[in-house]
């Protein structure tokens, strides 16, 4: 199945993998900070014009919302399974 | 009293599945696909106009209204009944067929009303119908379950009822319009709680991922794509340019990835992001502009497939290995590679990746939220979909395919890829996602607001939007592949709001069987002191009579009670439902069937 083989081909070569997509992470901060690239005349507010303004809303996104979460979870929200059972 | 024959396209799904029962065999397969297909057909060969009008009493009620908003959402509520129905088409339950279809009958009817008796009437189908979808899983806590789903519903229908009756009191019209969004009464706050109940707006929202993680592997790709958005179409119709509206709306699409966090099987999970979902589309309800109500229909287009084909997926999951938690799967991609590609489409398109579904719907409402000056909405609107990659496209193909190999060895064994007709199903549903994506033409010109569409055609894929997408989904990766120790997940479950009616019910058990156990001792007491110490000559007799009589008549009724309610509760499990589920459907025909047609 070429499906597979393909999935094995980026578990095999990780290393690469992960260098490959940290690679187009810095290529997209860097091609948000060029005019003639990203023209950024749609944005609708100031900060948006700084470069890769997104890329830090993203990463800090990501971080809020997994540590709020489990914050929230673990404030007693969280409970055994059988909870509603006894 | 027929103004004309109109033949309604829910009535091929009702009539179709009434007859499902009289087909054979060989040709079963063949008619599941026919009636989806032929509803459909009718669906997109009707015309704007109004049909269908039948006056009953003083009342008119309208079957049949079709304009741009109720074509868009029939389309796709038809088109999603084939592809649900290709999915199912390997299960042998007739009943789980005929209760499918007509919970969609249901939808489709609530969407073509033109009067608020009809859309109740079709509005009460749904609910009746979907529950069964949940009570066919067979498991003890279905039953319980899905009598919860009806206790919601129940409650929101009686307040939709309430507030119609309302309505027509103050105004003495049924026609279902724009309310008075600006001055809102009693009768379209009562009118507005029914839909809030249907959308699964916090805090009405619990019922959702109770029901929809308890229904059966194909009866939650079903209900993850009717009940809400039918809502989501009422609430444009009823309720375009509510205020109250934006600040749930992005509640919602916040609430949701919280919950999505905690969530330790999938199916809950998944049910936690329609809520966020759904949220988008609410808060485009209430921004209320042109292109709002275009980001709000053409997200719940894009919402039904995708979605669909995520509880494909991880129905796919369970169905194969009969697990759905994170902790008891895992580093299946060996297993079932394409259903991994199916369910990472339907990942990446509902994180909105530039060429998926949901980049092109989606942003349209988050841009108009920027437009209307309501920076915050924006803002919020994106950290959702922030959340909804970090969970959707990533936590759940992440920790189902790769991550921690959680499969004891019977799952292990079980797991593979599924029937054909379901890798069919998911495969057509993938690719229409991309499609979507890909040729936005299709999808945008069936938005009500044709200017504002075409418009919005021409910046969809403008640089800036697409960097902007792309950094914030990418840079989303990065976070979640760095904090993956704290996202492994918990075999706990997440208290919810549904606490107080799961609890409540506990509780007044308790008090019903703590005061009446406590005079049962006392009475005891009184009985050994009283009957003990003067009457001791006679209390042989008293302890035999008490003993043999008593006693027995006592256990015998006990035992009895018992007996009977076990075979209560089998019964409800098996035939009974089904027998409930076509005499339901019979009613709804007859209905239907009598108002069109005397």
């Amino acid at each position: 199945m070429k499906l597979l083989s393909l999935i094995e081909f980026f578990r095999r070569n990780l290393r690469t993998t992960v260098k490959v997509c940290l690679a187009v992470l810095v290529l997209l901060v860097i091609a948000d900070a060029i005019p003639a690239l990203v023209d950024k005349h749609h944005a609708h507010t100031k900060v948006e014009h700084l470069p890769g303004f997104w890329s830090v809303f993203g990463f800090l996104a990501c971080v809020l919302i997994v540590i709020a979460s489990k914050a929230f979870g673990h404030a007693g929200i969280m409970t055994r399974e059988d909870y509603y059972d006894k | 009293m027929i103004s004309d024959l109109w033949l309604h396209p829910a009535l091929i799904l009702l009539l179709g599945g009434l007859l499902l029962p009289l087909i054979p065999a060989q040709l079963r397969k063949a008619y599941l696909i026919v009636i989806p297909l032929l509803t459909f057909i009718r669906i997109v060969a009707l015309t704007k106009g109004v049909y269908g009008e039948v006056t009953v009493a003083q009342f008119t009620l309208t079957f049949g209204r079709v304009d741009e908003l109720s074509q868009v959402f029939g389309y796709i509520m038809g088109l999603m009944a084939i592809l649900g129905t290709l999915y199912g088409l390997h299960v042998q339950r007739t009943a789980e067929h005929m209760a499918a279809w007509t919970y969609v009958a249901g939808s489709i009817g609530a969407i073509f009303a033109g009067d608020l008796l009809t859309l109740f009437l079709f509005w009460e189908v749904m609910a009746f119908s979907s529950v069964f979808l949940v009570w066919f899983r067979g498991r003890e806590q279905s039953l319980a379950t899905g009598y919860r789903y009806l206790l919601v519903h129940v409650a929101g229908g009686v307040s939709l009822l309430a507030g119609i009756v309302l309505h027509y009191h103050a105004t003495g019209s049924l026609a279902f319009n724009l309310f008075n969004v600006s001055h809102a009464g009693l009768a379209d706050w009562l009118i507005l709680i029914g839909f809030l109940v249907n959308a699964a707006v916090p805090p009405l929202h619990a019922w959702l991922p109770d029901a929809y993680g308890e229904a059966t592997f194909n009866g939650s790709v079903f209900m993850c794509a009717f009940t809400t958005k039918t809502a989501v179409y009422a609430l444009i119709r009823g309720f375009a340019g509510m205020e109250i509206l934006i600040a749930l709306g992005v509640i919602m699409a916040l609430y949701g990835v919280v919950y999505a966090v905690l969530e330790n099987d999938c199916r809950r999970l998944l049910a936690y992001h329609i809520i966020s979902q759904v949220g988008y589309m609410v808060a485009g309800v209430g921004l209320g502009t042109e292109l709002a109500i275009n980001g709000a229909v053409a997200h719940a287009f894009a919402h039904i497939l995708y979605k669909g084909l995520l509880f494909m997926g991880c129905g796919s999951v369970l169905y194969m290995t009969g697990k759905s938690k994170f902790t008891e799967l895992g580093g299946l991609y060996p297993k079932m590679p394409w259903t991994f590609l199916f369910t990472l489409i339907g990942g990446l398109s509902i994180s909105a990746f530039p060429l998926f579904s949901g980049f092109v719907s989606k942003s349209m409402i988050v841009s108009a939220g920027f437009e209307s000056h309501k920076l915050w909405v924006g803002f919020l609107l994106m950290l959702a979909s922030a959340g909804t990659f970090l969970h959707t496209g990533l936590k759940v193909p992440y920790f189902i395919w790769f991550g921690k190999n959680n499969c004891a060895k019977q799952t292990w064994d079980r797991a593979g890829e599924p029937t054909w007709n379901m890798m069919a199903a998911m495969g057509v549903t993938a690719f229409l996602c991309i499609f979507i994506g890909c040729y936005t033409p299709y999808l945008y010109r069936m938005l009500p607001y044709q200017n504002a569409a075409t418009e919005y055609a021409a910046v969809v894929y403008s640089s800036y939007h697409v960097s902007e997408t792309l950094q914030i989904l990418l840079f989303t990766a990065l976070g979640f592949f760095l904090l993956i120790k704290k996202l492994q997940p918990e075999a706990k479950i997440s208290l919810d709001l549904d606490w107080p009616y799961r609890k409540g019910g506990q509780a007044f058990l308790w008090l019903a069987s703590k005061p009446i156990q406590a005079i049962d001792t006392a009475v005891g007491e009184i009985y050994r002191v009283g009957g003990l110490v003067p009457l001791m000559a006679s209390s042989r007799l008293a302890a035999v009579f008490d003993g043999k009589v008593i006693d027995g008549v006592v256990d015998g009724l006990a035992g009895s009670v018992k007996r009977l309610g076990e075979r209560l509760r089998t019964s409800q499990r098996g035939a009974l439902q089904e027998n409930l589920t076509m005499a339901f459907g019979v009613g709804a025909v007859i209905v239907v069937a009598f108002v069109l047609f005397f």
